[in-house]
């Protein structure tokens, strides 16, 4: 039991990493990673809307009519993004004026409904909760990895500390435009793609198998 | 940012859906991979986009907006924090009478566009354009425009983009690249091409 729940969470994070392997929640991953603050703070929150999203409807799951399984899914995900949103207006609001709409975007996450639909549905709430936690993990880490990349080479500052020396204050860094661009998180993604494929090709196709389960679920 | 005009254009070209704030993605790269797919799921976006946009709009404004029950005496009532969930139970539904209205009456056309309706439900685009629409403010045409302009901005990505991937098929990349990897890659330089547009917004 121990090692299979480690499994749960430790999977995910690099070898089926929800982002690049399975390429599910890539809009929200791409569009938040400008600067690192916001995706430290979008990562949590997608993290703990996934473990409550994945244990309520896990515990839930005998219960659920399996016609309108999808908005009820819908709903309990909705629910939770809507009291994430408060709390996040309430105690962080320059941050969440910054994340503006994609923290309500969390509810059309496909990690998110995905995750309900393939495992909750289907396992007990501990192991749901484990996998929940192992695929914030894996959408974390790459949230961070290229916020930082596009943090750093665009500003030269990483959490607000001066990392590289700026030209304007007699360094030796001049901040590169692309990083501010929405383009770049495309290509550090393509190259963390790369990166963590060189590793292991894995036969293509089992990266669409998973996405088009989920779809065939949706119709 | 006044004109329907200026909104339009920003909408399509500048501040497009897909391609400078990267939403509906999934959808983006999961149906790119012909042409003829692409172009029905765009004119797809475009329909529901044009409708639920401005549907989205008289909702919010009637039942949810700060001051909407002042007809009521119940000036403090302010219900926007529900907007996450009435959106896309609008959306949902929305779809799901377009897709009755559609088979029975536009046969053909449900045919060809069937299997992507339902998708539309749960694409970060089409609940991202209600939610730009209330955080901007716009009012009632403005909200038709914007949410006409984002449709065919998203339309446009996508149909460009499955026709640079169809090319891209029979590329030479080295092998951890293709797919996936290319897929990106060709993403972020239409995603640039775009951004080359920004400097035209007055």
């Amino acid at each position: 039991m121990m090692t299979y729940s480690s499994r749960l969470i430790s999977d995910p994070v690099v070898r089926q990493n929800p982002v690049t392997v399975q390429i599910l929640g890539v809009c929200s991953a791409l569009a938040v990673t400008r600067t690192l603050i916001p995706a430290i703070i979008m990562s949590i929150t997608l993290t703990l809307i996934l473990v409550m999203s994945n244990v309520i409807v896990s515990a839930l799951r005998h219960q659920l009519p399996h016609s309108v399984r999808l908005i009820l899914e819908m709903l309990i995900i909705a629910t939770g993004v809507t009291i994430a949103d408060e709390f996040l207006k309430a105690y962080v609001p320059d941050i969440a004026a910054t994340l503006s709409v994609f923290v309500g975007l969390i509810i059309t996450n496909c990690i998110v409904l995905g995750r309900a639909e393939a495992f909750a549905m289907n396992n007990p709430v501990i192991p749901s909760a484990m996998d929940a936690l192992g695929q914030g993990l894996g959408y974390s880490l790459i949230l961070v990895l290229v916020a930082s990349i596009r943090e750093l080479f665009g500003t030269g500052r990483l959490l607000d500390y001066q990392i590289f020396e700026l030209v304007s204050d007699n360094g030796w860094f001049s901040p590169l435009l692309i990083m501010s661009l929405p383009a770049s998180a495309f290509f550090i993604v393509a190259g963390l793609i790369w990166l963590s494929r060189g590793k292991s090709i894995q036969p293509l196709q089992a990266q669409w198998q998973f996405e088009s389960h989920v779809y065939r679920g949706k119709i | 940012m006044d004109t329907i005009p200026s909104i339009l254009f920003r909408s399509i070209f500048v501040d497009n859906l897909a391609l400078s704030f990267l939403l509906g993605m999934c959808t983006f790269l999961a149906i790119s991979r012909r042409l003829e797919n692409a172009i029905g799921l765009g004119i797809a976006v475009i329909g529901v986009q044009t409708l639920s946009v401005p549907l989205n709009y008289i909702v919010f404004n009637l039942f949810l907006a700060p001051g909407a029950w002042r007809w009521l005496g119940l000036d403090i009532v302010d219900l926007s924090y529900l907007k996450f969930i009435v959106f896309i139970g609008v959306i949902a539904s929305f779809v799901q009478v377009l897709e009755i209205v559609l088979e029975r009456y536009f046969v053909n056309l449900h045919r060809s566009l069937g299997v992507y309706l339902p998708l539309l439900t749960v694409n970060c685009a089409i609940l991202g354009g209600s939610l730009f629409m209330v955080q901007r403010d716009y009012n009632f045409n403005e909200s038709v425009a914007w949410g006409f302009g984002s449709g065919v901005g998203w339309a446009l990505a996508i149909i460009l983009f499955a026709a640079l991937r169809e090319r891209v098929r029979y590329s030479d990349a080295p092998r951890a690249m293709q797919g996936l990897g290319m897929t990106f890659l060709l993403c972020g330089f239409l995603s640039l091409a775009f951004t080359s547009l920004r400097g035209m917004a007055g």
